[in-house]
């Protein structure tokens, strides 16, 4: 039976028009909120893998960026390389200076996520980095071309609440979500401060430290988490330290996913180049319990 | 410690649009509590006798302020004093925030205390107060620094402190700072970071600079004491800025006053070997907070050149930034080759052998006296002896 006229134009409006339009005011689908639902529905926690970008090189990031999609990847961070990583142990350290003598900058960041939402990557993207790059492109500029790249949010390791006004100004109209950080020396006034302009999840420090694998999970965890859950119902993403998929399982009760960095970045430097895709792909989908279905070598 | 008509920084650690707190959440709390902590020790009337004792009975203060008669006869012109902070207790400025500090961690209940150093001064004066006070003190410092000072290197683990080496980046004082900062991250619970500059996030910019102010009110002082007036001109070197903003600060408000800061200006500013931050950078954000800062096009910050460690930075204190744009002080650049013939000079006219760091200052204060009348005065910071440096001038053949 063929639609009448006037169900034609409905299907021709909310397949083809209305999406666009959306699209081109601003209005997006919000990728984050999306995957944490799917994340919740799943029942699992959810696996948030980090690479910097340029680690071994750019094209190799592109490719390991797909191996982490097809590894059950619910949200990607992308490092961007900067001189003073103050905030992260030697492993990121090494990944962040290999990656600048590969000449890479923010803007180079910055197509790289558009190269990814072009080759169909719809996974959030989210990037992770420094203020003084992303202070030099330009705030403006920076949500302006993270909007048109596709990335969903950005976490910066340095720009605490009180100085993150400016940036979360011209973030907002572009829907993108500033990502907060609280650690477990936070106090409640400031987990309080920090929620309140929170976009996207939480990302909660699991222990007072840098970046950087560790044995043991620290035991802050439910104390900062049940802290936090006070004061927002956004999703926790628990981060630093967390290399193994008992880590992950541990974490279940306390939050809705795991990021895991330095980890990943080990795997890449131990793998020769040829073998790094499905390294990676394993990894992450040994951390989550996700068998791949597809793109077996 | 408030001049008249100046209360900056503002609430949130602000001097305009420089300063703030750009650090890790995990240090936020415990820059809120090193706040607390400071300003209840400025009410603290123990606290401040019992840093004023050590002041003047372990650091040598006050320091003596000096008529330079052979240097103000050589140059021809102005009359130059020298505030003579290589008469105190280690040999340089740097000892009298490492007091200051190291009395407030132990208020703290802080025991451990860590510390950057580059000319290695300020780790000499750390590992100092750590011992006369009974903590333990690591000092973090570059590799090349290390090299190009050891003798302070060997001065700190007499005085039983940590000499923990930095091999990343440029090896220098940036990472030395950064390698210090992610120590802080990891024992913040236990350890004060007892940082050497008017540099870092909100307390430090305010409490190094006051803390090293007593430069600059002994200074005046004095001069009133010696000439009757103020000087025409206050001079100093200017890395991360604590012996210049020290002795500005207290003259902050005699407007009369030119207040001249000498960066480092390596191989010359524009062969970009240099680490003249005010002279030659733009605004960014490195170590905590908003200031001039010398990196590229990209946001990345430069490896920066100096004959001289304690200067070789490529950030500044946030109040210099301030400074500098509301005009109140000027900055220019010397460059390795002149700063030596400033070292020379102080050293045979004088018989002083200067760090090389106010050698810097030293040399264009030989500049700027010839061009001023001879009832000029100019007030120069010596921020440091130069035991430290001998090797390096003579290795260059000087």
């Amino acid at each position: 039976m063929l639609p009448t006229p006037r169900e034609a134009w409905y299907i021709h409006f909310y397949l083809w028009v209305a999406p666009k339009s959306r699209a081109s005011a601003g209005i997006t689908v919000d990728r984050l909120k999306s995957s944490f639902e799917a994340v919740h529905r799943r029942g699992a926690t959810g696996i948030i893998p980090f690479l910097t970008v340029g680690f071994p090189s750019v094209g190799e990031t592109l490719v390991l960026v797909s191996a982490l999609v097809e590894g059950g990847a619910d949200v990607i961070e992308l490092g961007v390389p900067f001189s003073d990583p103050l905030a992260d142990g030697p492993t990121i350290q090494r990944a962040s200076f290999h990656a600048l003598a590969q000449g890479v900058t923010l803007g180079t960041c910055l197509h790289v996520c558009q190269q990814l939402r072009s080759t169909g990557v719809e996974t959030p993207l989210v990037l992770m980095g420094y203020y003084n790059p992303i202070l030099s492109y330009g705030l403006e500029r920076f949500a302006l071309d993270a909007r048109d790249a596709g990335v969903d949010g950005v976490i910066v390791a340095d720009l605490p609440s009180e100085e993150s006004g400016p940036l979360q100004s011209a973030c907002r109209p572009h829907q993108i979500h500033l990502i907060p950080l609280l650690a477990p020396t936070s106090t409640d006034v400031r987990i309080a401060r920090a929620c309140e302009k929170a976009g996207g999840f939480v990302y909660c420090i699991s222990l007072t430290g840098v970046t950087g694998v560790r044995q043991d999970l620290p035991p802050g965890i439910p104390a900062l988490t049940q802290r936090v859950r006070k004061h927002t119902r956004l999703p926790l993403a628990m981060g630093f330290g967390i290399s193994q998929r008992r880590h992950v399982e541990a974490l279940a009760p306390w939050a809705e996913a795991a990021v895991v960095g330095s980890a990943l970045i080990e795997v890449i430097e131990k793998t020769p180049a040829e073998k790094r895709p499905r390294a990676v792909r394993e990894f992450v989908a040994g951390l989550g319990g996700v068998i791949p279905t597809h793109g077996r070598e | 410690m408030i001049a008249d008509g100046i209360s900056l920084p503002d609430a949130s650690g602000h001097f305009g649009p420089y300063g703030g707190r750009f650090v890790p959440e995990t240090l936020m709390s415990a820059l809120e509590e090193l706040e607390s902590a400071y300003r209840a020790s400025q009410q603290d009337r123990d606290f401040q006798a019992q840093l004023s004792h050590y002041l003047k009975t372990y650091a040598g203060r006050p320091t003596a302020l000096y008529f330079a008669h052979n240097l103000s006869r050589r140059c021809g012109g102005a009359r130059i004093y020298l505030k003579r902070e290589d008469l105190a207790h280690t040999g340089a400025h740097k000892i009298n925030n490492a007091l200051g500090q190291a009395l407030l961690a132990r208020h703290m209940g802080k025991r451990r205390v860590i510390a950057e150093t580059g000319a290695g001064q300020h780790g000499v004066a750390t590992a100092t107060a750590c011992a006369m006070l009974g903590l333990e003190c690591l000092v973090y410092m570059g590799e090349e620094d290390m090299r190009r000072q050891a003798i302070n290197v060997s001065r700190m683990r007499l005085l039983g402190a940590e000499v923990r080496p930095v091999a990343s980046g440029s090896r220098t004082l940036k990472d030395a700072i950064n390698e210090a900062i992610r120590d802080w991250v990891t024992n913040v619970e236990t350890t004060h970071y007892l940082l050497g500059s008017v540099v870092g996030p909100h307390p430090y910019p305010m409490m190094v600079r006051d803390f090293q102010s007593v430069i600059g009110t002994e200074a005046r002082q004095q001069l009133l004491e010696a000439e009757g007036r103020l000087p025409d001109y206050a001079v100093a070197c200017v890395g991360g800025g604590s012996n210049s903003l020290g002795l500005f600060f207290p003259l902050l408000s005699d407007t009369q006053v030119k207040l001249v800061g000498v960066e480092a200006g390596g191989e010359g500013v524009e062969s970009g070997r240099h680490a003249a931050t005010l002279v030659a950078g733009r605004p960014g954000v490195l170590h905590g907070a908003m200031s001039y800062l010398l990196q590229d096009e990209h946001g990345q910050v430069k490896e920066t050149h100096s004959i001289s460690a304690g200067l070789d930075y490529p950030g500044v204190g946030p109040e210099h930034s301030h400074l500098k744009d509301t005009g109140r002080a000027q900055y220019l650049a010397v460059t390795d080759a002149q700063a030596l013939e400033g070292f020379h000079l102080l050293c045979r006219t004088e018989g002083i052998i200067p760090a090389l760091e106010p050698a810097h200052a030293i040399y264009y204060v030989s500049q700027l006296a010839p061009t001023l009348a001879e009832d000029a005065i100019i007030l120069v910071c010596l921020s440091g002896r130069g035991d430290k440096d001998v090797d390096t001038v003579v290795g260059m053949g000087g």
